[in-house]
């Protein structure tokens, strides 16, 4: 089974007076997982049905290895598609909703059991086949969803938000294992989710959306690390946005002189992006910081720090360290040495503190 | 309902510390469970009087004492199975040709033209608006319009044959209109139980044709909902009178109105049979949506 490459081509797509997508540009190459970032009503959705066929673009087109498919009826593409609430037919049992591809197809009843049951295998539940919807659990029913999805030999892989509906443990297992497949049968796989963790772990590229149109596309590290635009750093992780001051290539932040990242805005006065765990912070009875929530979470605890000047800085430190830094404790805040990202400051002085006071 | 399970564990309660309970926690409940009691009561009466006043009349024969005559000429009875026969066999018709109008039409709306519903749901409710004398005066102005010279042309033929006594299809085509807002309302509930959206598009990211994908995907899905639409329609097709009574078909219950005169016991015997029958449909139809809820 080998992966197609997919472009999209500038396509748009308006819903009344909505616009869902517009002027999306996109290639996934061969065997490539992709995925599909963004807040609600940014289009990911929009982007995937026109590629299934459920969805004509106004303007624009898909292409599937070279071939424009943007008029071609949705049954007769050639893509497995897994959606996002459960989609089993509820009146066959697992074998033959795995079976009804090839049933379609008119393929003889032996062939299509064998089949089924080595897909079954393929995604680990080798003895639901007798089993109907309704008597298997939501992870094992989007594995038969993913099994019947591939049963057909799809050359793209469609995936609509599909661990949405299930709880974290099973969604975390189920992604690895879609992650496995995938690698091992080489078929290009676009995935659309609205959970940047997700996004982040399971992709080889995340492209991020925001109002129909391409934001930035890159591998997982380069996104985190050197988002291109401010929206995408906010979407993607949580960020800092401290005042600075630029001269040269070099920034002045909290005391401290850091190279900038990239072109530098031509103001002097600059916001510098720092993510949580870039920031250092260590109980000083002297440091001019004191922590105002901790909220732990497992393996780190992230704090809401305010600093001297009035602003407020997230900062995350080892989960075992939390106890130290108990709301009121006096700290002493860092950043650590390596270059970081300016944007231009906005205008109104007071959004200078951190972005999502809710984050905490 | 809601009082039903208070009441479950207060109960409980009672098995596990007897004489520890307040007699008021036994006491409180117990008021709901009185009114349900005389509701039931009331509904009662008000179903079984004259069901009972029915089968009274006719196993009373006049200074005989108890009988079962009248049940036993029914099938002897002349006419009794050709318009039973005919009533069935219009209701079969109808049943059919109401669901191959209201299904594709209830999906296709549901999935291509949402802002639609409304419109069908107003159209397909006309006919309970619509009282049937009125209905009926309109199709007998209809086929008695037939001009003369119209005689010769196949028109005219069409008209004469849908008056044909021995299958009247003008009655198929009449209780299909009066059919429309029970089929409707089953239909769209039924499709309202399941995410026909979601199943049309993993059919057709599948490979399923439109076709393909209402027989396989939605009408297996849709069967109680299918089974209760032909139900109510049959019920309806095999009570209908005033329709077949003006254009003077002898369905079932023209068959029963016209013994009346003068078999007045049978006439009740059949009713009652009728409705024994209907009872029978009744149950064989929720006994299979059961049986469909557990299976699949």
């Amino acid at each position: 089974m080998n992966g197609a490459r997919v472009e999209f081509r500038g396509l748009r797509r308006r819903f009344g007076s909505t616009v869902a997508l517009d002027g999306l540009d996109l290639t996934v190459e061969p065997g490539e997982l992709i995925a599909l970032l963004g807040p609600s009503g940014c289009g990911k959705t929009t982007a995937l049905r026109c590629l299934a066929g459920f969805e004509q673009p106004d303007e624009g087109e898909v292409l599937v290895d070279g071939a424009d498919i943007t008029r071609v009826p949705a049954n007769r593409r050639d893509a497995g598609m897994v959606f996002q609430s459960y989609s089993l037919f509820p009146n066959l049992n697992a074998r033959d909703n795995v079976g009804f591809g090839l049933r379609v197809r008119k393929a003889p009843a032996a062939k299509r059991h064998a089949r089924a049951q080595e897909l079954l295998e393929l995604v680990g539940l080798p003895s639901v086949g007798d089993r109907y919807p309704h008597q298997l659990s939501g992870g094992q029913q989007q594995r038969v969803a993913l099994a019947r999805a591939l049963a057909l030999e799809p050359r793209v892989l469609l995936l609509d938000e599909p661990l949405s509906a299930l709880d974290a443990k099973v969604r975390v297992t189920l992604r690895e294992e879609i992650r496995r497949l995938q690698l091992s049968l080489g078929i290009t796989t676009i995935f659309v989710t609205h959970d940047q963790e997700e996004a982040l772990s399971m992709a080889d590229r995340v492209a991020v959306l925001r109002e129909g149109r391409l934001e930035q596309v890159a591998d997982p590290a380069t996104l985190y690390d050197r988002p291109a635009t401010p929206f995408v750093a906010e979407f993607v992780g949580a960020m800092n946005h401290l005042p600075g001051l630029v001269s040269g290539d070099r920034v002045t932040v909290l005391g401290q002189t850091l190279p900038v990242e990239g072109p530098s805005p031509d103001a002097a006065r600059v916001d510098v992006l720092v993510r949580p765990e870039a920031v250092l912070v260590t109980p000083d009875g002297e440091g001019d910081g004191i922590v105002m929530v901790s909220s732990f979470r497992g393996s780190t605890a992230r704090l809401r720090v305010r600093l001297g000047d009035g602003n407020e800085v997230l900062a995350d430190v080892p989960g075992h360290d939390s106890a130290r830094f108990a709301p009121g404790t006096a700290v002493r805040v860092g950043l650590v040495e390596r270059p970081v990202l300016v944007s231009a400051r906005p205008e109104a002085g007071a959004a200078a503190a951190v972005p999502e006071p809710d984050v905490v | 309902m809601a009082s039903l399970t208070p009441q479950v564990s207060t109960q409980v309660t009672t098995q596990v510390t007897p004489g520890t309970v307040p007699a008021r926690g036994g006491g409180r409940p117990r008021r709901p469970r009185v009114w349900r009691g005389v509701v039931l009561l009331l509904a009662a009466v008000y179903f079984l009087v004259p069901l009972i006043a029915s089968f009274v009349f006719t196993v009373k024969a006049p200074g005989r004492g108890f009988s079962l005559d009248a049940y036993g000429q029914i099938f002897s009875a002349e006419g009794f199975g050709g318009s039973l026969l005919l009533s069935l066999g219009l209701g079969l018709a109808t049943i059919a040709l109401v669901l191959l109008l209201t299904l594709p039409a209830v999906v296709a709306v549901r999935l291509g033209a949402p802002r639609l519903r409304p419109v069908l749901e107003v159209v397909c409710t006309l006919p309970l608006v619509v009282p049937p004398i009125t209905f009926v005066a309109g199709i007998s102005t209809v086929l008695r319009w037939g001009p003369d010279y119209l005689a010769s042309t196949p028109f005219y033929q069409t008209i004469i044959a849908l008056q044909n006594p021995g299958f009247p299809v003008v009655l198929v085509l009449a209780y299909v209109v009066l059919a429309l807002p029970f089929a409707y309302r089953s239909l769209d509930a039924g499709l309202g139980a399941i995410d026909v959206r979601t199943l049309t598009e993993a059919a057709r990211n599948l490979g399923a044709s439109w076709p393909h994908v209402l027989l396989r995907v939605i009408i297996p899905n849709m069967r109680s909902a299918m089974a209760s639409a032909s139900f109510l329609t049959l019920a309806l097709v095999l009570g209908e009178f005033t329709i077949a009574r003006l254009l003077s078909f002898e369905t079932f219950p023209n068959w029963i109105y016209r013994i009346s005169g003068s078999q007045a016991q049978v006439s009740v015997a059949v009713s009652v049979f009728s409705l024994l029958i209907t009872w029978l449909l009744l149950l064989a139809l929720s006994s299979a949506g059961a049986r469909q809820r557990s299976g699949s």
